[in-house]
């Protein structure tokens, strides 16, 4: 495409399919035990 | 729903509901405000006559198409088709708490939400006894989850270090009971620490959490002694000792709080890294409006301002070689977590709850104190289950202004702390704390499009 670059995989659809199996951390254990930014955290579900 | 923005010289274009994230050029940027669903297959006059003026009509044309593709493939413009996960948030396994070791602390740091240590409900020490049940309540509550964590937090943790000894080694006997794994963490405020405790948390912590607030001065207005002394220069030699010991395989973080008294917060982020620390996080103080380090609505441009420009100097500073985390922008745009736990949000109340010195328990570290949100004792081995229930409907979809915002699957609904205690409600945003997130967002992500352009010149 001359005028639209896509810079990722759009992927949060597909992820949604095999998600919420609970094995990541809760967001406010991480640094900030204040505010809550989810998508900076790691996904740790064990088969991808 | 789309979100575009420019920044940093570049016009970004995120599809919220995949994810996706498009830069684009000038002219896509102008058409975006016309060109919507439904696509034509050819650009529609009226939009001609509108961009005509400023563009060329066959690079308009030719622009739309693209348009439409990306559409066509469901990465712009695409359906949010998630809600029905939602419909499914019930109670779920309790696999993470925050223990308050120590409702007492050394420190009278001004903006401390536990209102120097003690919660509002007088100081205390945590018993041991209390701290097995918590280990045990984690390890009834957990179900299948296999990573159980556990923080220590307080008031200042350290100053009931013993117990938090032997709650590691009590977790770590009966864990194998159970198959699981603890991963325990602390957050010190460092003026306590000494070769024993530094040697115990890099082994047995799998983060922790050092706060201190940036600039010499910055730090010692806002975090004195309990005798108005300042702290800086005792904690800095004792937080580098620990994280130089630290092994690779594990994580912490220098965590500062910035106000009114210091707007120019990049420069605490860069001293911290000129201090020798390159894992760093800084947020925003979230406080009453009445105190005069609250930061309000008319600090925004500037606190916006500093974002962007703490965003460009990370980038300056990767390019120079001397590469840092800064926490809140960091994000992988491939990788990050499910939908599903971006629809959730932090899970307090739910997955994740805070047990006092008493044994209390609350939905998280910011609901302690809070009468109306207790949810039981673990000496009374009460839990309220209804209320648990509660909080997992506390997802994006069940927020007024979550349901529409563009940022919601970054941010993921915000605090419900904070909401209840600002806006009366949980499901009610902070609506200072989401302009701040929202910009932090924008910045991350032009920081990944920065570096996907310079990979892509690269190769
Ligand atoms: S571990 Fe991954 S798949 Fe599982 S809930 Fe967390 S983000 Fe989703
Ligand atoms: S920025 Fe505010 S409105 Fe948007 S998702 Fe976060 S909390 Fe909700
Ligand atoms: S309510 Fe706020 S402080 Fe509590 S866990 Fe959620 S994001 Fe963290």
């Amino acid at each position: 495409m001359k005028h639209i670059m896509t810079i990722n995989k759009a992927n949060l659809k597909e992820s949604a399919v095999k998600g919420g199996c609970g094995n990541c951390q809760a967001s406010c254990q991480s640094a900030c035990k204040t505010s809550c930014t989810v998508a900076n955290q790691k996904c740790e579900r064990d088969e991808k | 729903m789309i979100h575009k923005y420019e920044l940093n010289g570049l016009y970004i274009v995120l599809d919220v509901n995949s994810g996706g994230v498009h830069i684009v050029d000038k002219l896509t940027y102008d058409l975006l405000d016309y060109a919507v669903p439904p696509f034509a297959t050819e650009c529609p006059q009226e939009i001609l006559d509108k961009l005509g003026g400023t563009y060329d009509i066959d690079e308009l044309k030719e622009c739309y198409e693209e348009i439409a593709e990306l559409y066509e493939e469901k990465i712009l413009f695409s359906p949010d088709e998630y809600e029905k996960f939602a419909k499914f948030t019930t109670a779920s396994p309790v696999k993470s708490m925050c223990l308050h070791i120590s409702h007492d602390c050394n420190l009278r740091c001004q903006y401390c939400f536990a209102s120097t240590g003690d919660f509002g409900t007088g100081r205390k020490l945590m018993p041991l006894e209390i701290g097995k049940k918590a280990i045990d309540f984690l390890l009834e509550n957990s179900g299948n989850r296999k990573n159980l964590e556990l923080d220590f937090f307080g008031g200042e943790p350290l100053m009931n270090f013993g117990v938090v000894k032997e709650i590691v080694a009590y977790g770590r006997e009966r864990e194998k009971e159970y198959g699981k794994t603890f991963r325990f963490t602390i957050t010190t405020n460092g003026t306590m620490l000494n070769d024993d405790s530094i040697d115990f948390i890099n082994r047995e912590m799998s983060n922790v959490v050092l706060s201190i607030d940036g600039r010499k001065e910055v730090n010692d207005r806002m975090r004195p002694t309990a005798g108005g002394k300042g702290t800086y220069d005792v904690i800095l030699p004792k937080f580098k000792k620990l994280v130089d010991g630290r092994s690779k395989d594990k994580d912490w973080y220098v965590r500062g709080t910035f106000t009114k008294y210091n707007l120019d917060f990049s420069e605490d982020v860069f001293s911290l890294y000129e201090a020798g620390f390159d894992q760093i996080s800084v947020e925003p103080v979230v406080c009453d409006a009445k105190y005069p380090y609250a930061l309000t609505e008319e600090d925004l441009p500037a606190i916006s301002a500093e974002y962007e420009k703490l965003a460009q100097r990370l980038l300056a500073q990767d390019k120079a070689g001397k590469h840092f985390n800064f926490f809140h922008f960091m994000i992988d745009l491939n990788q990050g977590p499910c939908a599903v736990k971006r629809l959730r949000g932090c899970g307090c109340g739910n997955e994740y709850v805070a047990i006092t010195p008493d044994g209390d328990i609350y939905p998280c570290h910011q609901f302690v104190g809070m009468e109306e949100y207790k949810m039981g004792n673990l000496e009374e081995g009460t839990f309220n289950r209804e209320m648990q229930a509660d909080f997992a409907k506390a997802h994006i979809y069940n927020k007024p202004n979550c349901r529409e915002c563009w940022a919601r699957f970054y941010c993921s609904g915000g605090c419900n702390a904070n909401n209840y205690q600002y806006m009366g409600d949980i499901l009610k945003s902070h609506t200072l704390s989401c302009e701040f997130e929202k910009k932090r967002v924008e910045c991350a992500i032009m920081i990944q499009a920065v570096k996907s352009l310079e990979r892509n010149e690269a190769e």
